[in-house]
């Protein structure tokens, strides 16, 4: 009878095993936004060799001109190839914004963690900071920050860790509350680990997966808040391409030429669509068994 | 007690406090027992009757609205109750290390087994990596887990409940320790499994010979693993013995009426009793014996002051000033059909 059980346990482990290993692919909301965030780093990434022109240089002879062999969606009011400025544009705008999310996602983590388990002091200080910073819209508070600190993407870097850590102190701390009372906790103390060691080897990956789903749709946000950085002029500074000027840009002819506006509002929708479907996909997958 | 030389574990007068809302809660009240080296001592008691909050007291591992009140706690010589937080730090693990009831929630659930079982060796006893994965294949094949190489590399969800807890004790066991606590280690599992852990634990005593604390509330569970036990009710150690004394013979109506609610397909009663009423609320117990509103032997005398533990002969202790009606009642009519 024994043996019998041992065959079943030895059964049901080699299936778990091996249905682990199958689920990322059955996950459609997770392949979905990976192919098309796939996509749009691809591009990026290649940018030189699927663009034939200099996203930054003009052609007065040329402007506005439509669809053509040579620019394949069209030239600007300057005659600068809109494709290029759009797979030029996404370099830059991804690129902020992904590094953006790294800063408030390691602060963030860590005063979560802290403050959710010790309390006392160290917590009451820490949300009395995030109420401060929760207290003023997010968009407002980024668009002052970067106005006093002046234009450019390392004001944006700046401002976007001074609001951003926020989110993730929020997540983590809730997260670290729940699961500080659970007894792999009380087991890691009874064996006599440190602090610190039962804070990032035992609850840091057992809490860090809403934080990493949160941060694609921080992700997102970052991206809207460069966008309207950059059409507020506040961003991103000209000539480099960035989705944001290239929608105030083209708001000049929106009645003649839409399209100017229209392509790069189009692949801010595709960016935030592939990212939230990959948030999506991704809270499926980390979710723990 | 003995004449077998200072014990590996010395527990007087443990008194824990919880304060709540609505008053001082006192989950254990003036514990004392002794565990001699390769020992097992059993701790019985009903849920809520303090036993879990004592066991974490000994390691100084309480929830924060807990604290030890009084008493003392000497464990190899270090007195844990007045040593501060690192010298306690660093007897946990090394010389005390524990065992859960859950497997499941004991165990981290986002790493691999292989590892939770080599990372004591490899923080507390400074082993390198590789010596310390040696350590945990050496472990797990100790505890009976077969195929130990791939079963290193399973998360906890991936194993059966009795491998978790044959897990949980290559864990408990991976720094040598001299003493383990035991909390209701197979109160989660099945019958059949139950027995092979318990099996286990047992002939890890007999070659180790480490010293357990085994706390749990079947009967049939401490008889099978300890030789001394502690009856607990509404957070008082009522009876002491060894165990074959105190099953054969309870001095304390309580342990009585444990005895005779448990079922025994064998047995010579035909009738299942249970102990009338309900364990007292602990912010305000009853005056007197804690027992005696439940007690069939309940006298004037019982509700008027504190019952002491009174010693009698044969290592035995109780807290009953009736304890001869309660041991002639025992014999009157059985309760272990084999001791």
């Amino acid at each position: 009878m024994a043996v019998a059980a041992e065959v079943v346990a030895e059964a049901q482990f080699v299936e778990h095993r091996r249905g682990f290993r199958r689920r990322w692919y059955r996950t459609p909301s997770f392949v979905a936004g990976a192919s098309i965030l796939g996509l749009i780093v691809l591009a990026a990434l290649a940018a030189p060799l699927i663009t034939r022109h200099d996203p930054t240089s003009q052609d007065l002879l040329h402007t506005l001109a439509g669809p053509s062999s040579s620019h394949w969606l069209g030239t600007d009011d300057l005659g600068r190839d809109v494709w290029s400025r759009l797979v030029y544009g996404a370099r830059t705008d991804l690129r902020v914004a992904f590094l953006a999310v790294v800063f408030p996602f390691v602060i963030g983590t860590v005063l979560g963690l802290v403050s959710g388990y010790y309390g006392g002091s160290i917590d009451s200080v820490t949300n009395w900071l995030v109420n401060v910073v929760v207290a003023f819209p997010f968009y407002v508070l980024i668009i002052a920050l970067v106005f006093a600190l002046g234009p450019g993407t390392r004001s944006i870097y700046i401002a976007i860790t001074l609001v951003g850590w926020v989110s993730y102190t929020r997540i983590v701390r809730g997260e670290v509350l729940v699961a500080k009372r659970r007894d792999y906790v009380l087991a890691a103390k009874s064996a006599g680990l440190s602090d610190l060691r039962i804070l990032f080897r035992h609850l840091l990956p057992n809490v860090i997966t809403q934080a990493i789903v949160f941060s694609m749709s921080d992700i997102v946000l970052d991206i809207l808040a460069i966008v309207t950085l950059g059409y507020l002029g506040l961003g991103v500074q000209p000539p480099n391409p960035d989705w944001g000027r290239m929608i105030a840009d083209g708001q000049t002819f929106i009645t003649t030429h839409w399209e100017l506006s229209t392509i790069p509002g189009i692949a801010i929708i595709f960016a935030a669509l592939g990212l939230s479907l990959l948030a999506d996909g991704l809270a499926d997958l980390l979710r723990p068994e | 007690m003995s004449d077998r030389g200072a014990p590996l574990l010395h527990v007087d007068g443990l008194r824990v406090e919880f304060n709540l809302s609505r008053g001082v809660l006192c989950a254990v009240d003036g514990a004392s027992f002794d565990v001699h080296q390769g020992e097992a001592l059993g701790i019985v008691g009903e849920s809520g009757s303090g036993k879990t909050m004592a066991l974490r007291a000994l390691v100084g591992l309480l929830p924060p609205a807990a604290r030890v009140t009084a008493g003392t706690v000497v464990i190899d010589g270090v007195d844990v109750t007045k040593a501060g937080e690192a010298k306690r730090r660093e007897l946990r693990g090394r010389t005390v290390s524990m065992i859960f009831q859950e497997p499941m929630t004991a165990l981290n659930p986002v790493m691999r087994v292989g590892e939770q079982i080599g990372e004591t060796p490899l923080v507390r006893l400074g082993l390198s990596r590789r010596a310390a994965r040696a350590r945990a294949l050496e472990l797990m094949r100790l505890v009976g887990i077969p195929d130990p190489k791939r079963r290193a590399e399973a998360y906890p969800h991936e194993l059966s409940g009795g491998m978790r807890q044959r897990v949980m004790i290559a864990i408990a066991l991976s720094a040598d320790p001299k003493l383990i606590l035991c909390d209701e280690p197979t109160t989660a599992l099945d019958v059949t499994i139950q027995d092979q852990i318990l099996k286990l634990l047992g002939s890890l005593q007999r070659e180790l010979g480490v010293s357990l604390v085994f706390v749990s509330h079947d009967l049939a569970v401490i008889a099978q693993t300890c030789s001394r036990v502690a009856v607990m009710y509404a957070g008082q150690v009522v009876e002491t013995g060894t165990v074959d004394a105190v099953f054969r013979e309870p001095r304390h109506p309580y342990t009585l009426g444990l005895l005779r609610s448990v079922p025994d397909f064998d047995s010579v009663r035909d009738r299942l009793s249970s102990i009338p009423g309900l364990p007292p609320d602990l912010a305000l117990p009853p005056a007197g014996c804690r027992f005696h509103p439940r007690c069939p032997f309940a006298q004037e005398d019982c509700r008027a002051a504190p019952i002491p533990l009174i010693e009698l002969a044969d290592e035995r202790a109780t807290r009953c000033l009736y304890h001869e009606r309660c041991a002639e009642d025992a014999r009157r009519e059985p309760v272990v059909a084999r001791a």
